[in-house]
């Protein structure tokens, strides 16, 4: 797969020599929205290109490329949505592939909060627990495994409040509006330390893999800087720069 | 056609509608008298206050409501001092939401009415010894009629169409904060369009009425 993602680089490439810096649309999900915006200045500084990102939930921005959005790559929080775009002639089959592993975490903007996660979840001594719509949010959709697998949907169900991205989610508990709240490690963490707070890593046996997968959009096909991005962000040093944020990384097929 | 929730959604906006027009008369008749009679410096800006939710987007209300009425915020703290929960997600925090946001639909309407009052009429009353609350209740009151009556309406109605403000602090919680038009963007959102359709007609087919009896109730003004 990889090898033919290259074999179209380098047809492509023969177009990029001659053009000069190029802009391409990127929808990305919103719980890769900072990691991106620090892949987007390294991919300029090496090939001028600028990348013009629209985020959301993966959901919505779906829906969005569904009615003609002029996004060139997307940039999902699951492999199931960029398989419907291909299956929907809207994406390019050869090109996807998974970027990143996302991780799940409950989080808490206040310090020590969460030295028991489960006790304190089992406890229910909370007014409010964030997550994101689970219909259109990955994210969303682990946590409510993450809450089925500890038998405690049916409990806290009174307690959920939807974010209607996981930006939003992340919002909610920045602001102490809802005391928990299941975001991305991502949004919490910056070089490996945790930015604000306590967090609970979740299991990953808690929920089925988030694998986030990129593909090329029927848009972006004509733009070989799409492609190259799309190569960069499959390289070695974007890679590393993802798992700085709390990604996981595919294993090399 | 439409599902148990989009109904609970439906008499959720109702709810919220009606609450929000009632609360809103009880502030916005004295504010709008005061605001009639005063020549004071304070008048103009006043006025301005009254009418920014008519310009300000709805992020700017649903983020200062989301970091002032949190856990966080003054308000937010003052309260949980007090032992009551803060107003993010919950059916309050709707209600004081909508009363900012709607609150010059219902203010100037009713201001416009109190203005345009024969000034004479009320002198009579005081002149024949009526007390003041008395002339107000049985002269200006109704005078002011259809001021009242578009204030009333253009009040509801507006609460009915709100969003943004409720997408940031509602928390989409079904029979509590999912109003008709967030369960609509729902459906979008979910590509349900089916039912997203429903719900649009209902919403256009209510504003249009309302806007049309409006029409009516004002015609030959």
């Amino acid at each position: 797969m990889k090898k033919r993602l290259l074999s179209l680089v380098l047809l492509n490439s023969v177009y990029s020599s001659v053009l000069s810096a190029d802009e391409v649309y990127v929808a990305v999900a919103s719980n890769f929205f900072a990691p991106l915006a620090v892949l987007a200045q390294a991919f300029k500084a090496e090939t001028g290109h600028e990348l013009k990102v629209s985020t959301g939930s993966t959901g919505k921005l779906y829906a969005q490329i569904e009615h003609g959005a002029p996004f060139q790559v997307f940039l999902s929080a699951d492999s199931k949505t960029p398989q419907q775009l291909v299956a929907a002639k809207l994406a390019v089959a050869e090109s996807q592939f998974t970027y990143a592993l996302g991780k799940l975490v409950l989080w808490s903007s206040e310090p020590n909060k969460l030295a028991e996660p489960v006790e304190v979840l089992k406890k229910n001594e909370f007014q409010h627990l964030a997550l994101a719509n689970p219909t259109t949010a990955p994210y969303g959709k682990a946590a409510l495994e993450v809450l089925d697998s500890l038998g405690l949907s049916q409990s806290l169900a009174s307690k959920q409040v939807q974010g209607e991205n996981i930006s939003q989610t992340y919002d909610f508990v920045a602001t102490g509006n809802a005391e928990l709240g299941f975001v991305a490690l991502s949004q919490v963490q910056k070089e490996g330390e945790l930015t604000q707070g306590s967090v609970w890593l979740i299991p990953e046996d808690l929920y089925t893999p988030i694998q986030q997968d990129a593909v090329l959009l029927v848009r972006g096909q004509a733009q070989p800087a799409a492609l190259s991005f799309l190569k960069f962000l499959a390289s070695k040093p974007a890679q590393t720069m993802i798992s700085a944020y709390g990604y996981g990384l595919p294993k090399a097929d | 056609m439409l599902t148990l929730e989009d109904w609970t959604a439906i008499a959720l906006t109702l709810k919220l509608a009606s609450l929000t027009t009632f609360i809103l008369l009880l502030i916005a008749t004295p504010l709008a008298w005061h605001l009639a009679q005063t020549q004071g410096w304070w008048k103009a800006p006043l006025n301005a206050l009254v009418a920014l939710p008519l310009v300000l987007p709805p992020t700017v209300l649903g983020f200062y409501l989301l970091v002032v009425l949190g856990p966080k915020g003054w308000v937010g703290q003052s309260m949980q001092a007090l032992g009551l929960e803060t107003l993010p997600f919950s059916f309050t925090g709707l209600l004081v939401a909508s009363v900012l946001y709607s609150l010059p639909f219902v203010v100037q309407p009713i201001q416009a009415a109190f203005s345009s009052l024969d000034r004479r009429l009320l002198e009579a009353a005081l002149t024949l010894r009526a007390h003041p609350l008395d002339a107000f209740f049985t002269v200006a009151l109704p005078l002011s009629k259809q001021g009242f009556l578009t204030a009333i309406v253009l009040g509801f109605a507006h609460t009915v169409g709100e969003f943004g403000v409720v997408l940031m602090i509602g928390g989409n919680i079904s029979g509590e904060t999912r109003v008709v038009s967030v369960q609509l963007y729902n459906h979008v959102e979910a590509m349900n369009y089916q039912a997203a359709h429903s719900l649009a007609a209902l919403l256009v087919l209510f504003a249009f009425s309302v806007l049309l009896g409006l029409y009516y109730l004002n015609r030959g003004k």
